[in-house]
Parts: C-alpha cells; structure tokens; sequence
C-alpha cells in the first residue's frame, strides 16, 4: 500500500502559538485530496493515536479550493520548556510521512 | 469592483528587523500609503524573550530598518505603526525601541511626535481580576491560579487597535508600541478611516507575515487596499506577485483554525472569502465576515524555571551504538548514584537528560522502535537545576563519564568524541510559557499606558 509521503505534493507542520501545532498536507489535484479525505489514517481516531493527544482536541480542516488537509492539535509539550525538542514544531509531520493510504480504485478486500 | 474610499497600507517586511529591499519600499511609497505598519515580535521564537524581555533582533538590524520607515514616513508625512516592539512587547521592549528611533531622529534631523503604548501588565493587577472572575482560559489550559502569575517573570496583554487610533488621535506620527496582535497593527488606521471590519482585518491578517503572502517570499513586504467591500494585495516589488493561491494559502500558516480568528473584540470568519486575480500580481479579496465578540486581551505570561548547562559529545563505536539505548541507562545511572553520593544532591533536585541526536533524539512524536543503527549519534547531556553554578557542577561531574563510560566493566577504558572545550556549555536561564488565557475589559485601553514625547526634546508626558 503507498504511503502518504508518495501521495502528498508537500506535508508541513508549525507552531500555532506555543501551545498548539498545525500539519497541512497539500495534494496535487482533486482525486488525491479527495483520497486523503476518505483515508483513515487521517480520521481523527488515528490521529489521536499517532500524537497521543486527546481525541476531543484533535481539529481537521479539509480546504476544497487549497487541496490541503488541515490537522491541528494542542502539543503534548508545550514550546520552549525544558522537555521541548522541537520548538517550532517543524518536524512533527515526519510520524505522518509513513501512514498507509488506500488507493480508491483498489481498496483492500473486506 | 473596489469602492471609492481606499485605505492603502504599506507593510515592509513580516517583522521590524527582517528587511525591506530598498527599491520595493520606494516603489510602496509612490502608490501613496496612508501609514507604514509593521510587527515588531512573536512568540514564535519561545519563552525566553518574554520571560527575560530581550529582543530577537539585533539592534542594528532593527535600527536599520526603522531608519528606512522613519526617512520614508517623514517624507510623505504619514503615521508609522509599530506593534510588540522588541519581539515580546514588554516594557523593555518599547522603551529599548523608543531610544534606537531617538537616536535615528537625532542622527537625521527628524523632530518627530512618538507614542509609546504599553500593555505589561503585574501579576497583582491581574490577580485582582482574576479574582472578579474576568479572566477565562483557552483550550487546553487549566483555570488561572494566582500561584501561576506568580511563576510569571513578565505578563503582557495582546492590544487590539484602539491604542493606536488614541495615540494617532493625539497627532502621533510614529506609534511604538507593547505586544498588540499583528493583525492589529495593519487594520488600525483603515478601522480608524471607517471601512468595515471584514475587509480590515482580514487585510491584516493576510499581510502579517509581509511577503509570506506572495509568490517570491524574500523581496519585501506588501501593499494593502482595504475599500467598503473587500481588499487587493499585491507585492511591493515589482517583480513579485500575489496569487488567489499565495494569498488564500496564507491563512494555513500558523493558524490553529484557517477560517476563524479571534482578535480583540471580534470573531473574523473567513470561510466564505474569496480570492481572485485582479491583475497578474494582485488579488481581490471578498466576502469575510465579521462578529463582534465580548472584548477580550490574550495574555503571555512567561517565567524563570531554572539553569541549564549543556554538554554535546559524539559516538561513532560501532558496538556502543548497536547498544545505546542500554549503554544511555547504565550511564544514568552511574551518573545519578555519583551525583547523590558525592555532590549530595537527591535526584528531584536537578533535571539529566540524553538527547542521542541521530538515533531518536525527538522522541515522541518522531522516534522509532525500528530505527536502524546509525553511523554516528551526536550525544546532547541538559543538566537543568536551581542556578547555573549548580547545573555546571552537575555538568562538570558528569565530564568524566561522558568520556570513557565503557558499555561493560570488563571492557577496556573508551574514549568517545567531545567537541570542545571546556565541554560544558553554560545555556543561561530556562523560561517556561505560563499562560493561555484570555482577561475581560470593558475599555480597550483599560490594560494600556501610554506616553507622548517629541524627539530631541528629552520630556515625556504620560497620557492616563
């Protein structure tokens, strides 16, 4: 099964303020936004568990125009305290890189 | 098509410091801007240059960069507009801003009015009104303690744009103030001219960032048209340009929410805006909403927690790296036993941390059960403790073991690779954000002080 980080155009992720990270995933053209849409990897559940955040906390934005899933979540560390190794959040879509995400048109039997 | 009043705002760069290419700044004044505004801070640089009211930028960048805004502000006799002066917007910080714009004016013969707007606030002001109930906090944060404001080394309130629209009233022609919402900094003068709120902050927001908004992001900031029923952007360069893609992308960045933002007294809600090319460099932005909301100011509050001292060595033994998860406790441990048994300091008194960069140094969220072994780890020690002579002396301590801990007793003495010396490096102060709150004010002003003096006259005249 390919990875995310063969479908996406670009993934990133940012501070937003010091207590909140963002993850934008841009796509390359409808169908493979529309993919990453349906893709469970990406639902909340899974997202929860990925970054061991609370699921209520977990907010997706999912922007038709941009193509670009939107994932934001409070850190589990906030920005700059002693145990921070990222301040700026810059490298926490790397997790993200590697979830496996269905093709469509070949989805797995049930 | 856009109305008949037009606001334009020249906003130079995404931070005083950052730079503005002189010919894109002299192409933003010959479109005739009714104010330069520019932000001078953020948070997004961490704790410390709040909790020790320091700058980011260095002096003579910032300096630099006012004196381009001055002389082009004196030249077309607009306002000039600075918001969180000094990175955090403390005290210190508008004062420290206050004397490089002196010292430009004395240096280019400008007699010119300043505003100086603070917005610290003490803890026991904000005790008060966290007693009375106004004070409410943000998604995830716990209630406000009073025992939390004490940790606070410095408290500021986020401004919106009434502040500056007094001081402006006042017949200001430079406004340097404390921390202010970017957003703030660059809708105030179009609020202030009666053009609707949507447009304005909307038009803040996408140019908060100066060329972040643009195709080509390091030629300079851009220049804003906010009229009755939306707003244009496009470059101040004349090589750059804006796109419906570049402009609309912008509000991804760094927003939790990519529709909704909350600035004082407003929700902006920008789900149904759209972006569309009115030339090939510049694009029109219409249909945001606006809702007045309770007035409320977000407060940063950041404090000392300690000292750290930081030593870095590398491993490339291959047969300490195949084992290095085992290797790091045994060394833990030898290290804590020794740090108790002979500096007498229990383990709840100080902070030993390994960051084996190379092989899952930024776990959670990036480490890997699997990672395979790698060629070479560079070994990050954080001694943290109550003062830096003590998380030195814990550091210095640990020197000896850093060096030649071996991964069995039995094993001849290694050696692994230190970069430098002395080997400890003295970090300085560790600061902690504190708050994530926002407090409830009747009047914008209520949390503002501000000051009025013209340069080169030496007397300053606080407004109440």
């Amino acid at each position: 099964m390919p990875l995310l980080k063969d479908i996406a155009k670009y993934v990133r992720s940012k501070n937003a303020g010091p207590f909140w990270v963002t993850i934008d995933i841009f796509c390359k053209d409808e169908p493979t936004f529309r993919q990453l849409c349906a893709a469970e990897p990406l639902k909340p559940e899974a997202l929860a568990r990925l970054y061991g955040v609370a699921l209520e906390h977990v907010a997706i934005f999912r922007d038709e125009p941009l193509k670009v899933i939107k994932i934001s979540f409070p850190r589990a560390v906030v920005q700059g305290s002693a145990q921070d190794v990222d301040s700026h959040a810059g490298q926490y879509f790397v997790p993200l890189l590697n979830v496996p995400i269905c093709d469509m048109r070949h989805p797995p039997p049930r | 098509m856009p109305g008949s009043t037009v606001c334009r705002v020249l906003v130079p760069s995404g931070v005083l410091g950052s730079g503005c290419p002189a010919q894109a700044f002299e192409r933003g004044l010959s479109l005739a801007p009714h104010v330069i505004a520019v932000d001078a801070g953020s948070t997004d640089s961490g704790p410390h240059y709040l909790g020790a009211g320091v700058s980011k930028m260095t002096r003579k960048a910032v300096k630099r960069d006012l004196r381009q805004l001055m002389i082009g502000r004196a030249r077309l006799g607009i306002p000039l507009l600075i918001g969180s002066c000094g990175t955090s917007g403390t005290d210190m910080g508008v004062d420290w801003t206050a004397e490089i714009c002196e010292e430009i004016a004395a240096e280019e013969g400008q007699a010119v009015k300043v505003a100086l707007i603070y917005s610290e606030q003490s803890g026991t002001r904000l005790a008060d009104l966290l007693a009375s109930g106004a004070v409410a906090p943000l998604p995830p944060a716990p209630p406000l303690t009073k025992e939390r404001l004490a940790e606070c080394d410095h408290i500021v309130a986020l401004m919106g744009y009434e502040p500056f629209a007094a001081a402006l009233s006042e017949g200001a022609d430079i406004v340097l103030a404390g921390r202010t919402t970017d957003t703030a900094v660059l809708a105030a003068v179009p609020l202030m001219r009666r053009l609707p709120a949507g447009p304005s902050w909307h038009a803040g927001k996408i140019a908060e960032c100066g060329g972040l908004c643009t195709t080509s992001t390091r030629r300079g900031g851009v220049m804003l048209f906010i009229d009755e029923e939306g707003f244009e952007v496009e470059p101040l360069h004349i090589d750059n340009s804006c796109t419906p893609y570049s402009v609309s992308a912008h509000m991804l960045y760094e927003n939790a929410d990519p529709y909704l933002l909350k600035e004082p007294g407003i929700l902006l809600d920008a789900a149904q805006a759209t972006y569309v090319a009115a030339t090939d460099r510049r694009v029109r932005v219409t249909g945001t909403r606006c809702r007045t909301m309770p007035y409320t100011m977000k407060l940063e509050g950041s404090g000392r927690v300690g000292f750290r001292t930081m030593v870095f060595s590398a491993i490339a033994d291959p047969k300490v790296l195949e084992q290095l998860g085992g290797w790091m406790t045994g060394l833990r441990e030898r290290l804590v036993a020794g740090i108790t048994s002979v500096l007498g300091y229990e383990e709840d008194d100080y902070g030993l941390e390994f960051r084996p960069y190379g092989w899952n140094a930024l776990a959670p969220p990036c480490a890997s059960e699997t990672a395979p072994v790698p060629h070479e780890v560079g070994l990050m020690t954080l001694v943290t403790a109550a003062d830096q002579e003590r998380a030195t002396e814990i550091a210095k301590f640990c020197n000896p073991m850093l060096l030649h801990f071996p991964l069995s007793p039995e094993d001849p003495l290694p050696s692994f690779a230190f970069a430098f010396s002395p080997a400890e490096v003295e970090l300085g102060p560790l600061h902690e954000f504190k708050l994530n709150h926002v407090v409830a004010v009747d009047d914008p002003l209520a949390l503002t002080r501000m000051v009025h003096f013209t340069t080169g006259q030496g007397k300053r005249r606080a407004v109440a």
